[in-house]
């Protein structure tokens, strides 16, 4: 890619989610070629990070600050339920101008799936397609949501690899995940870590 | 970007290609049939009131396809996707309007050929109508993307887009209506502008729907 290196760095950021204050005073900076693996129980706030740091939602406190393209991967593919998976993953690469999409599906094994009907995959066959979607896109940083869950291990162990090339080469991955990651050099911090105490969130 | 994602968005709601779209069309046609056969077939009375119906019909239509315009994509990421790609969801906004319309505007404007037929609406009458609703289904797809996107987030959604529509419908209703009662054109120009307006209004109103919807 051209010009300036990714980063993604969280200043002192806090979110709530209704009126909960999910955690606070969150700093971290993540430069090329680093991996970051969240972890954190359900409803610790682990989605709410990665949706504020995509920028969707806006922060409590604090501010996101990035340099680069961001790709996200959650639970919410943006493929069109009603079309087949190779119609729903074109449309996204007529829209990223993406001309050789074969090399992800081969990767993903995908090429049998294209004429389902994306609403007929299993969880694991949908992950992997918006995984597909996203190396189509070729962004320097990732944000991925659970990027395991619903996997087999087969599927785990490619999607690690994937993970571990896109680091290699100079891109930014966070990951959340309560599964362990095997990625080297990879950072890692528990959300739970940030959580205000009970006496604090009273005031 | 902008033609694929509107050449995507039709494929979801234009008639015969989008899924089951073609309710709007089938009741706007359903009503012109059926009016003739509930109040008889005096040809004054139709010709006197038909227009009147036809208007009622083509807003009712416009509220059918309301219930999965915004919600089913928001709920789909598919908005958020975009939003990455540095769309703006004013933009996103902006075509879905006229995917929307392109949806139901033209065919009804169509199906208001045998509409009027049936109704004997006939003559200068039936080009008023015809004009009217050129001028006003715009205003009406605004207010029902306006009000898909507000109501986009809430559980009782559907229902409440339905009531929430009647009285931001009522100015275009009562100019493009009132324009066939007294057979005269400023009240189509103001249905023209009204529709202008919304049209202008709703993509903005729409995205800070869809942006706020992300916060809860």
């Amino acid at each position: 890619m051209q010009a300036p290196r990714p980063s993604l760095i969280a200043e002192n950021l806090a979110c709530r989610r209704g009126e909960r204050l999910l955690f606070r005073r969150l700093s971290f900076r993540l430069e090329a070629g680093a991996a970051c693996h969240v972890t954190g129980a359900n409803g610790a706030g682990k989605t709410t990070l990665i949706r504020t740091l995509a920028g969707l939602t806006t922060p409590y406190a604090g501010t996101v600050t990035r340099e680069g393209a961001l790709g996200l991967l959650d639970e919410r593919t943006g493929l069109d339920p009603d079309l087949p998976l190779g119609q729903a993953l074109g449309f996204w690469e007529r829209i990223d101008g993406c001309t050789s999409p074969d090399g992800a599906l081969t990767i993903l094994g995908l090429h049998a799936l294209l004429d389902v009907p994306v609403r007929f995959l299993s969880t694991g066959q949908k992950k992997r397609a918006a995984l597909a979607a996203l190396l189509n896109r070729a962004v320097p940083i990732w944000l991925l949501d659970e990027p395991l869950s619903g996997l087999d291990a087969e599927t785990i162990g490619k999607v690690t690899g994937l993970i571990r090339l896109h680091v290699g080469g100079g891109g930014i991955a966070l990951i959340a995940s309560h599964q362990p990651l095997d990625v080297p050099g990879m950072k890692s911090f528990a959300i739970e870590d940030f959580a205000p105490a009970a006496r604090e969130e009273e005031t | 970007m902008i033609a694929a994602l509107l050449k995507r968005d039709l494929a979801q709601f234009f008639p015969f290609t989008g899924s089951g779209a073609a309710l709007p069309v089938v009741f706007f046609v359903a009503v012109a049939m059926l009016f003739p056969f509930a109040v008889g077939p005096d040809a004054n009375v139709l010709a006197r009131t038909g227009g009147g119906v036809v208007w009622i019909a083509a807003l009712l239509a416009a509220i059918l396809p309301l219930e999965k315009l915004v919600a089913r994509d928001i709920a789909l990421g598919f908005f958020d996707q975009l939003r990455l790609r540095g769309l703006a969801e004013e933009a996103m906004m902006a075509v879905r309007l006229l995917a929307h319309w392109l949806s139901f505007g033209p065919p009804l404007l169509l199906a208001t050929f045998p509409a009027a037929a049936l109704l004997k609406i006939e003559g200068e009458s039936f080009w008023i109508l015809l004009l009217g609703l050129l001028a006003g289904t715009p205003g009406l797809a605004a207010i029902g993307l306006m009000i898909a996107a507000l109501t986009a987030s809430l559980r009782a959604g559907a229902a409440l887009s339905g009531l929430l529509l009647i009285p931001l419908a009522l100015p275009i209703l009562i100019f493009g209506a009132g324009a066939l009662a007294r057979q005269d054109q400023v009240s189509l120009g103001f249905v023209g502008a009204i529709s202008l307006a919304l049209v202008a209004l709703a993509p903005f109103a729409a995205g800070a729907a869809i942006r706020a919807a992300r916060e809860n």
